[in-house]
């Protein structure tokens, strides 16, 4: 496990320059988004998921479909690192034509479903997990997404129905870093008590730091585990994590970052 | 219509095991026996459109065939962006059915006539529309539906309707297909309920009995390629539809031809604006509407 731990940081630490020259080649928005999920990410493609990139499309594999579409860079890079594809392929981010749109997309090798509108993912996720039901098949479905989309109320029809029908093979990681558009999300609209809310849904619950890898695979693990009910981990993260001047601003929800501000990043992130 | 629907979908349900069903808490005393019989294939979202649509996507993704089950505008407007997003845009095989399609539900207000239906979509490219008009037509159009699996919507009435097709026959999508021959060139052009109708003006007006009928049941944004050639046999075309006309069927036909200068006339038969906001029985309403 301890191999698995300094392995994934390396990966969240790739994921994190690559996305960051990304955005500036692309001019895109959304770095602090695609920081704030990265070592969720690393977690996942590193230790948790069982996809082998050579057969992405194999039929009992594990799913992740990221509902929070906008931060697709580091899904991008995610993949590109763990060798879904050429990693060169990345440098068609943003470029007219582009599979690589700047919302997730599902033309590229690995991503398993299309979002940029909110509250698409939990439900779509809620179907594969049904099918794998009905299919006796023995893999897991992760939908991750942002907490300002909680607002959005076809999630909350979703886990209505995954906790009918025992969905645990169903995991949703909320990337909780309460920031949205324009505030925090306490402000905008408050979705608190999260816990307990997710709960009296008939989910099984559980806290994480969401930047702690250790404790990411722990409760990853526990997940899996568990019986007759859907699964949300809240994951508390920090927007624009591990780039100092990022760190929850909401600016650079959609700012990109200068030269200057790209080798402050990439330095922060190195000797991190 | 209703029961032709689920009586043909059960029997196919019987041989192609990726039928699935799942139902917006709508269906008493129709769906019961397909629930009975595949019990791991029907599902009842509850009140829940948009989860309801998503979660077809997600079910297709995995090589199911899933038809969502509810009434009008219920499973279309109420989820036009899952339908966009989600069913159109990943190309998925679900199909959208609606019962009380046009004014089949006139007395229960506005919420439940389904008059712009067809125009919502219609704006999405990748699905092909059925709007049977009668139950030949109904068990024609689902038949075609499963065997060319992709997004769909099938836009059923309710019970009841006049059989008018004398044979079940196959269907193609953009393809019209004659029900009545025409003595002129002349014809009717309808879809769904606009078969009944066209039947009516027939009857009740005599400039119009040596009119023919054809029927288009299946068709949609990618089949406009097909009409241009399907015009230039007559010399007048009348378009009847139980939807606006604003984005109906009429209006799909005039915008996939170019009208040739010489000898075609066309002309459309759709509902008036009055009837929105009115309720009454379908007779009544189709009556105030223009029919």
């Amino acid at each position: 496990m301890k191999k698995n731990i300094e392995s994934s940081l390396k990966l969240a630490e790739e994921i994190r320059t690559k996305s960051l020259h990304m955005v500036v080649k692309a001019k895109a928005s959304h770095i602090a988004s695609a920081l704030s999920m990265t070592d969720i990410l690393a977690v996942l493609y590193y230790s948790i998921l069982n996809i082998d990139p050579n057969k992405p499309n194999e039929p009992s594999r594990d799913m992740f479909i990221l509902s929070k579409g906008h931060a697709c860079v580091s899904l991008y890079a995610t993949l590109g690192l763990s060798g879904f594809f050429d990693i060169n392929k990345l440098d068609q981010y943003g470029e007219n034509d582009s599979d690589f749109m700047n919302h997730i997309s599902h033309k590229v090798t690995g991503v398993e479903f299309s979002t940029g509108s909110l509250g698409h993912g939990l439900p779509f996720a809620t179907g594969k997990a049904l099918a794998s039901k009905i299919n006796s098949n023995n893999n897991k479905i992760i939908v991750l997404l942002g907490d300002g989309e909680l607002d959005e109320g076809s999630n909350w029809e979703a886990l209505l129905f995954a906790a009918h029908h025992k969905l645990d093979n169903l995991i949703s990681i909320i990337d909780y870093n309460n920031l949205q558009s324009l505030t925090t999300v306490a402000e905008t609209l408050n979705i608190e008590p999260l816990y307990d809310k997710f709960k009296a849904f008939g989910c099984e619950v559980f806290e994480v730091d969401g930047h702690n890898h250790k404790d990411l695979f722990t409760v990853l693990k526990k997940a899996d585990i568990i019986e007759g009910k859907p699964i949300v981990i809240i994951a508390k993260t920090t927007k624009g994590k591990g780039v100092s001047y990022m760190e929850n601003k909401v600016r650079w929800h959609y700012s990109t970052p200068n030269n200057e501000e790209l080798e402050i990043a990439l330095n922060e992130i190195k000797n991190a | 219509m209703r029961n032709t629907f689920i009586k043909h979908l059960t029997e196919q349900a019987s041989i192609n095991k990726n039928i699935v069903l799942i139902v917006g808490d709508l269906g008493y005393s129709v769906v019961e026996n397909f629930q009975k019989r595949f019990p791991n294939r029907f599902y009842n979202a509850g009140i829940s459109e948009q989860n309801m649509a998503s979660m077809a996507a997600g079910l297709a993704s995995e090589g199911f065939h899933v038809f969502i089950y509810s009434i009008a505008n219920f499973p279309t407007f109420r989820c036009a962006e899952q339908i966009r997003n989600d069913i159109g845009y990943h190309n998925l095989p679900v199909t959208i059915v609606t019962v009380g399609g046009g004014l089949s539900y006139g007395n229960l207000g506005y919420s439940h006539h389904a008059i712009q239906d067809l125009g919502l979509m219609r704006l999405f490219p990748e699905i092909t529309i059925s709007a049977p008009g009668d139950p030949i037509e109904t068990k024609m159009c689902l038949t075609h539906l499963i065997d060319n699996p992709g997004p769909s919507y099938l836009r059923l009435k309710k019970s009841g309707e006049t059989t008018y097709h004398k044979k079940h026959t196959i269907i193609e999508p953009g393809i019209w297909k004659e029900i009545r021959k025409s003595n002129n060139k002349k014809i009717f052009l309808t879809t769904g309920g606009g078969l009944h109708l066209a039947h009516k003006i027939i009857e009740n007006n005599s400039r119009f009995t040596d009119f023919g009928i054809y029927t288009c049941p299946l068709w949609g944004a990618k089949f406009k390629n097909l009409q241009q050639s399907q015009i230039n046999d007559f010399q007048e075309i009348i378009t009847v539809e139980d939807h606006l006309l604003d984005a109906g069927f009429g209006s799909w036909l005039r915008e996939s031809i170019t009208i040739p200068e010489s000898h075609l006339k066309i002309s459309h038969r759709a509902l008036d604006l009055n009837v929105i906001g009115s309720v009454g029985t379908e007779e009544y309403l189709l009556k105030k509407g223009g029919f």
